[in-house]
């Protein structure tokens, strides 16, 4: 059966557009829930919910202090899935957090938490293939779609077996690093969407270090779509608030629309 | 392909081997009775291996029990999968076998000796015998497993180490084996301890080594493990991430514990020539992620020696005994209700750290060791009755183990406690000179 959030995705890809999925930090700032439907008005087809971890491996600069600052005031996952519970965001989420979160409240209760809070998706990235089991069996039983990741040094087959166990979409990980906005889109960012859609039907999107709406309108050239965190985030850290988001997700929407 | 890239029904299989770690647990009985042990100190298979009983090797997952495993983001499973198979080869080989014996003789100064120490056992009113590790060069324990990962990684056509550090001694090890290997290297260390550590900080500098501080979070080695990661992710594929201890994703546990396992091969011999054959009845070791210490278990865990582990009071993972997962395992670990990592405290640089290796985790969980915490003030008072009995300045971290003996001494009355003193103090004298006045 298909989630709501690979449901959303497949119906901009088949009508011929590209998915846009902003990253935003759960608990930053008094106003982060606004933000997330603002983005959503704005043109989001998803929006990736951050909660905040303490050590978050995969994350640069930007998202840590964004982690930093929300743990700091005081913000905790219950907190942030008993705002979401009822909130009406318009468009299917998906929770981005580290595998400690899920496994210190229990598998079973963190996902049957994500429903729901109407959380469609989950997004655990230091949880790969080998380890996912025990956590994907008790979200395929709530009902939460996982997405895994594939990177850049994953080999063919692997990329198989991940397009396989992920449910969304399956994310493609730009470049061989960690989440930042960088100058240029690395070529590496291209090549895993088009090793990713060729042994796969699932929407792909590309995400870490897609960071400018010419830099997602490139990679969308190959993949079905893009996750753009760190230039988010940043702007609510720059105080942005839901409008500032809401004015730079409809910049890359427009982006996305005049070229697709 | 499936059994490379296992997938979750294969991950499921995975699962009876909580079964086999149950069945161990009988053998504690065993080892906790006070009758002799069949199995003698020295039929440990001096040259590693699989050994049956406890400290095995992992699963094919790298679980010991329940606890390991490989909890890295996507782009590192690769990595250490590759690490994985490079170092089944290596050890299996013995021409790095030989490779690594010869510098650990003719550069590292192997085997260390033991010392007795008949002033503080006069004292103490037990018999206590020094692992010297401190006696290495560079000054701990850090060496044996630097130059087993160095050699490797050489293997492995990596021309560049980076390296997270507490105290500085694994940043110091790593820094000295990339200057003998011509490797470029990186070391990672949280600002507080490039404080707290400043003659670390310098020697790395003048053994060609590029010091970063970790400036997020407690900025300390939790944050310096992070940095070090964050660093690998981005440069997996030049570059051999030499981890410092017993922890982290599959393969380190095991292969750092490999590489330390000499500790206890050594001095499950010289106990058995020093004790007429037979085995100390209590060997103990600080823990910080737990090298030192699995490196010296690993010699009697399969005697009926009585192993402890001694941690800082405020890093005690296991005496809190809370399961988590962080930087590439699952191990306990201390974190408040929601998993949020907590902050070590602790006076030594080397220890401050939140959780503790897998194996260890094990360890406790079966009931084959035990691990106690023990006090800065405690430990401040054990670094000067070495000094003072001894004429040994011991590292803050080691003074760790001699300060659970000094609390236990009426419970170890009349026995024989073996120590590894897992390094020299040289790097805490000044750090001493502040809390001393
Ligand atoms: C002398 C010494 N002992 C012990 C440790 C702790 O490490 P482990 O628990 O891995 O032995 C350190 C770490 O820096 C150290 O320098």
């Amino acid at each position: 059966m298909t989630g709501a959030l690979e449901a959303a995705l497949r119906t901009r890809r088949d009508r011929g557009g590209k998915c846009l999925v902003p990253y935003l930090t759960g608990g930053l700032g008094e106003d982060w829930l606004e933000t997330i439907q603002a983005a959503s008005i704005a043109g989001a087809d998803a929006v990736e919910i951050g909660v905040p971890f303490s050590d978050p491996v995969m994350d640069g600069p930007t998202i840590q202090l964004a982690n930093d600052k929300a743990l700091a005031s005081g913000v905790t996952p219950q907190l942030i899935l008993d705002r979401l519970r009822g909130a009406d965001i318009g468009v299917p989420t998906a929770v981005m957090t580290y595998g400690n979160i899920a496994y210190r409240m229990g598998y079973q209760r963190f996902a049957s938490s994500l429903a729901d809070g109407g959380v469609s998706g989950c997004i655990l990235p230091d949880i790969p293939l080998e380890e996912v089991g025990p956590w994907a069996e008790a979200a395929d039983a709530a009902g939460v779609e996982t997405v895994l990741l594939a990177a850049p040094t994953s080999p063919d087959e692997r990329l198989v077996s991940i397009a396989r166990r992920s449910r969304g979409f399956v994310y493609g990980v730009g470049l061989l690093g960690i989440t930042g906005v960088r100058d240029q889109l690395a070529d590496s960012a291209r090549v895993i969407a088009a090793r990713l859609k060729e042994v796969t039907d699932r929407p792909v999107l590309v995400g870490v270090g897609v960071g400018t709406p010419e830099q997602a309108v490139e990679v969308c050239e190959v993949a079905d779509g893009a996750v753009v965190g760190s230039a988010m985030v940043q702007r609510m850290l720059d105080g942005g608030g839901p409008e500032g988001v809401a004015e730079l997700v409809g910049e890359f929407r427009s982006a996305l629309d005049q070229r697709f | 392909m499936s059994a490379e890239y296992p997938n979750v029904a294969t991950w499921n299989a995975a699962t009876p081997n909580a079964a086999t770690w149950n069945a161990a647990a009988p053998n504690v009985a065993t080892w906790n009775a006070a009758a002799p042990s069949a199995v003698a100190s020295n039929a440990v298979a001096p040259n590693g291996g699989a050994q049956p009983g406890f400290m095995a090797d992992p699963s094919a997952e790298g679980r010991f029990g329940e606890f390991g495993g490989m909890y890295v983001p996507e782009t590192l499973v690769p990595a250490c999968q590759e690490l994985d198979r490079a170092f089944r080869s290596a050890w299996a080989d013995p021409t790095f076998r030989a490779e690594l014996t010869d510098l650990l003789t003719h550069y590292a100064g192997r085997p260390s000796p033991i010392t007795g120490c008949d002033n503080l056992s006069e004292e103490l009113g037990c018999t206590v015998l020094l692992k010297r590790e401190d006696l290495n060069h560079t000054g701990s324990h850090k060496i044996n497993n630097v130059l087993g990962q160095a050699l490797l990684a050489r293997r492995m056509g990596k021309t560049r180490l980076v390296a997270e550090t507490g105290a500085g001694q694994h940043g110091v090890a790593t820094a000295t084996a990339a200057a003998l290997f011509d490797m470029e290297c990186i070391v990672y260390m949280g600002t507080v301890d490039i404080g707290r550590q400043e003659l670390n900080v310098f020697r790395m500098k003048l053994l060609g080594s590029e010091v970063r501080a970790a400036k997020s979070g407690s900025q300390t080695l939790k944050d310096a493990v992070n940095e070090a990661m964050r660093h690998w992710v981005s440069a997996v594929e030049s570059t051999h991430y030499c981890l410092g201890s017993v922890m982290g994703p599959h393969p380190y546990p095991w292969m750092v514990r490999e590489f330390n396992r000499v500790i206890g091969d050594e001095a499950a011999q010289q106990c058995a020539g020093l004790l007429d054959g037979g085995t100390p009845d209590v060997v103990v070791a600080c823990v910080g992620g737990g090298s030192n210490a699995a490196g010296i278990f690993s010699g009697f865990a399969d005697t009926d020696a009585e192993l402890v582990g001694v941690e800082p009071a405020g890093g005690a993972a296991v005496g809190r005994a809370v399961p988590g997962i962080v930087h590439g395992s699952r191990s306990y670990l201390m974190q408040d209700e929601w998993g949020q990592v907590l902050e070590a405290q602790s006076i030594s640089a080397g220890l401050d750290y939140p959780g503790i290796g897998p194996e260890h985790a094990n360890l406790a969980a079966t009931g084959r060791a035990r691990y106690e915490p023990v006090t800065d003030a405690e430990v401040v008072e054990a670094f000067q009755l070495l000094a003072r009995t001894e004429g040994i300045i011991t590292a803050l971290e080691s003074a760790h183990a001699l300060a659970w003996i000094v609390r236990a001494q009426d419970e170890l009355a009349g026995k024989t406690v073996l120590l590894n003193l897992s390094g020299r103090g040289d790097k805490d004298v000044a750090q001493m000179m502040d809390v001393l006045g």
